[in-house]
């Protein structure tokens, strides 16, 4: 099966271990990966901010680089969310309208591709530890991604699933919101950092990068000692 | 008179919020009891996501149909023997209703819990033709005693504790009891009691009127409604122009999903409907009925994209699934509709010069939308208000735009953003300290005043692939 691997621009920039891990995760099974060169961000801080016309620059970048692609993966369920709406920005939209039906229906979360599309529960990792997932709010309400990452990590032996409480609730990272609304931001991720520690976890585990920077960096503030990671080093952990 | 509540800018009153220790432990416990009992009460159901299909259905072809079923509305409620005023504005409800209290020369009026006449500021209309208003809601009450507005539309006081409605009842009514509910529960009801059997005029809101017969439909916990629709001789209620059914059949199916989603009950302990006046043969009942219906501004929702925002029924579990909400509280959105809902609502019903921050008073994480029995698409309105702001109105900071037009180069160019990928870490490095940047330059400062922020990869993924794939080749 021939994937190309939408990497998101914060993992490209800051996160280059995530897409590693989700290049090895995907050829593991046995997908062909391709990484198109061309491809730059979702469009999401600006399409969110209300900017909807710069967001569309962003948008047509995404669907000229991966116009040719079988199947598109990425380890962020806010960013592929993001390209899943692209039918809706461009509705009407002569030009591109088709374009972007084409790009939503082909693209996919890592674990939702993994579980949903390949059928796979057992990637092989050989992770141990005490483990508490965040379910991020777009992977689970606007791409519907509920079960898929809670089946990869129970089927790893070693790894302990804790529930966090009030598990639902946004971190508070909200892309610009972080920034715009820093006030309540703050207040947001403070409490999902007490949650965080009332798991006693050694790890937070997370699939989208915003939202463990968000976490990661209250609870490095609050100078605890919880690891906060992305689901694919997890899944890709082989020793 | 609008929904607006209180004069302070946005970041103050959001400050005031996050500062109410007080307000912000009862909101999140009540949060808490409201999610678990609404689950519990949608899985004891069954099917919920078909009755909330059912419930969106049922809105939307009310709403598409509202002149039809408006004039029905109209013309039932005439033959059962009331009076209907259709008002466009606030101050058109007001007068009128300012005409039926002079003309019954009115002194007490008993009102049950209503939003809308909070919106219309109708007790201060009352007022000030020299009546007599007494809130017989209990939270309202407690409210109005306090001259404080109400924090959540469908338990007003909720940020209020015992402690805090003893004093209030002992400084305005003598109160000298203990602050266990019971207690202060027992004298809020004698106290009331005596104005219910006062009063001249009862006023109630409207949770659904129902087309196909001009009955009103009140929704209460306490029974107040029925006594102030039972005793005073005349009755007004005022409704917003969309809370109608067309028949009782979708009444039943709107309640259903109502109280459910409220408070997580399957049936409040009063649902009561009022169809017309007092006949001859019946003992109770008001001898003139005034029904008002409310546009303010919902019309011009009509036909836009806002068209489902006019689908709310009210119940508040957008606001009880809320993380925002939960740190701010109700008075931070300056208006008496707060939560996501009211962050929709109130730009519409008041425009965006007072409300602007509104939309942008959340994290788009899309619970609301989750939560809403009748699936009024709440964040990705509050999208589309955001855009609104920006591509009309106009009312953006000049340097987000700044920002925003060089996004929109960065991410169109591919020869850029690599670019960028190259020197995101060379020219974060004055900033960065053991691979961390714990107080960030620029628009990074408002996200390290409260976190560290990572420093970019020593190496890009892109770059790591490239060596990856030049690898491969050679070997």
């Amino acid at each position: 099966m021939n994937v190309s691997l939408f990497i998101t621009c914060l993992c490209d920039i800051f996160s280059t271990n995530v897409g590693k891990d989700t290049v090895e995760i995907l050829e593991r099974v046995g997908c062909e990966v391709d990484f198109p060169e061309l491809q730059t961000c979702c469009g999401q801080p600006a399409y969110n901010s209300g900017y909807v016309k710069e967001s569309k620059e962003a948008m047509k970048q995404m669907m000229r680089a991966f116009k040719h692609s079988e199947y598109v993966v990425g380890p962020s369920g806010s960013c592929v969310g993001m390209l899943r709406e692209y039918p809706e920005v461009f509705k009407g939209d002569v030009v591109w309208e088709e374009e972007a039906k084409a790009l939503a229906e082909k693209s996919y979360e890592l674990t939702q591709f993994l579980v949903d599309v390949l059928g796979i529960v057992d990637v092989g990792s050989t992770f141990k530890g005490k483990v508490t997932y965040h379910p991020s709010c777009h992977m689970t309400r606007i791409l519907g991604v509920k079960d898929a990452p809670k089946a990869l990590l129970n089927n790893i032996e070693g790894v302990k699933l804790i529930e966090l409480p009030v598990a639902e609730d946004c971190c508070g990272f909200g892309g610009t919101f972080a920034v715009k609304n820093a006030a309540i931001s703050e207040q947001m991720v403070s409490e999902k950092s007490q949650h965080v520690s009332e798991t006693g976890a050694e790890y937070l585990v997370g699939g989208d990068m915003g939202c463990l920077f968000n976490i990661g960096g209250r609870m490095a503030r609050e100078g605890k000692q919880v690891e906060v990671v992305h689901i694919t080093e997890i899944l890709n952990y082989q020793k | 008179m609008s929904v607006r509540i209180g004069n302070a800018p946005f970041d103050e009153r959001v400050q005031h919020g996050i500062e109410n220790d007080f307000m912000r432990k009862a909101v999140s416990s009540a949060q808490g009891r409201f999610r678990s009992q609404k689950q519990a009460a949608a899985t004891e159901l069954g099917n919920w996501e078909d009755w909330r299909t059912l419930g969106e259905e049922i809105r939307s072809h009310t709403l598409e149909n509202i002149d039809y079923y408006l004039q029905q509305l109209s013309d039932e409620v005439s033959k059962r023997g009331g009076k209907v005023f259709f008002a466009q504005t606030a101050e058109e409800a007001n007068t009128y209703i300012q005409h039926v209290i002079q003309e019954k020369d009115a002194k007490k009026i008993v009102k049950s819990k209503s939003m809308v006449t909070e919106e219309i500021g109708l007790n201060h209309a009352l007022e000030e033709v020299g009546a007599e208003v007494v809130e017989t809601d209990l939270g309202e009450w407690i409210l109005q005693l306090d001259e404080d507005p109400p924090s959540h539309i469908v338990t007003p006081a909720l940020h209020k504790d015992r402690g805090q409605i003893r004093k209030t009842f002992a400084e305005k009514k003598g109160y000298d009891k203990s602050d266990t509910p019971e207690e202060l529960g027992l004298f809020a009801r004698e106290q009331l009691r005596k104005d219910f059997l006062r009063a001249d005029i009862g006023i109630t809101g409207c949770n659904f009127a129902v087309a196909e017969s001009g009955a009103v439909t009140l929704v209460t916990n306490e029974g107040n409604a029925r006594l102030v629709t039972a005793l005073p001789d005349t009755q007004i209620t005022v409704m917003g122009m969309e809370r109608l059914v067309p028949t009782w059949e979708d009444l039943e199916v709107m309640v259903s999903l109502l109280t459910r989603s409220a408070v997580g009950q399957k049936l409040t302990s009063y649902v009561t409907s009022i169809t017309g006046t007092r006949l001859e043969d019946e003992v109770d009942g008001p001898e003139e009925f005034h029904l008002v219906i409310l546009d303010n501004g919902r019309s011009k929702i009509l036909g836009t994209e806002f068209q489902a925002a006019l689908h709310c029924i009210r119940c508040a579990s957008c606001i009880n699934a809320c993380p925002v909400y939960r740190h701010i509280g109700g008075h931070a959105y300056g208006s008496i509709y707060p939560g996501p809902i009211g962050a929709v609502l109130t730009p519409l019903l008041d425009g965006y010069d007072e409300h602007k921050e509104l939309p942008y008073a959340s994290s788009l994480c899309g619970a609301c939308t989750e939560a809403c029995p009748v699936k009024i698409p709440l964040h990705e309105m509050l999208i589309r208000h955001r855009q609104i702001i920006v591509e009309k109105e106009k009312k953006y900071p000049v340097a987000e735009k700044a920002m925003m037009k060089g996004y929109a180069k960065w991410a169109s160019s591919p020869a850029a953003y690599k670019l960028s990928t190259k020197v995101a870490r060379p020219s974060l490095k004055l900033w960065t300290k053991d691979e961390t940047i714990t107080n960030g330059p620029g628009p990074l400062k408002g996200w390290t005043n409260s976190r560290h922020f990572p420093a970019p990869s020593k190496k890009s993924f892109r770059a790591w692939y490239k060596e990856r794939e030049k690898g491969a080749k050679s070997e």
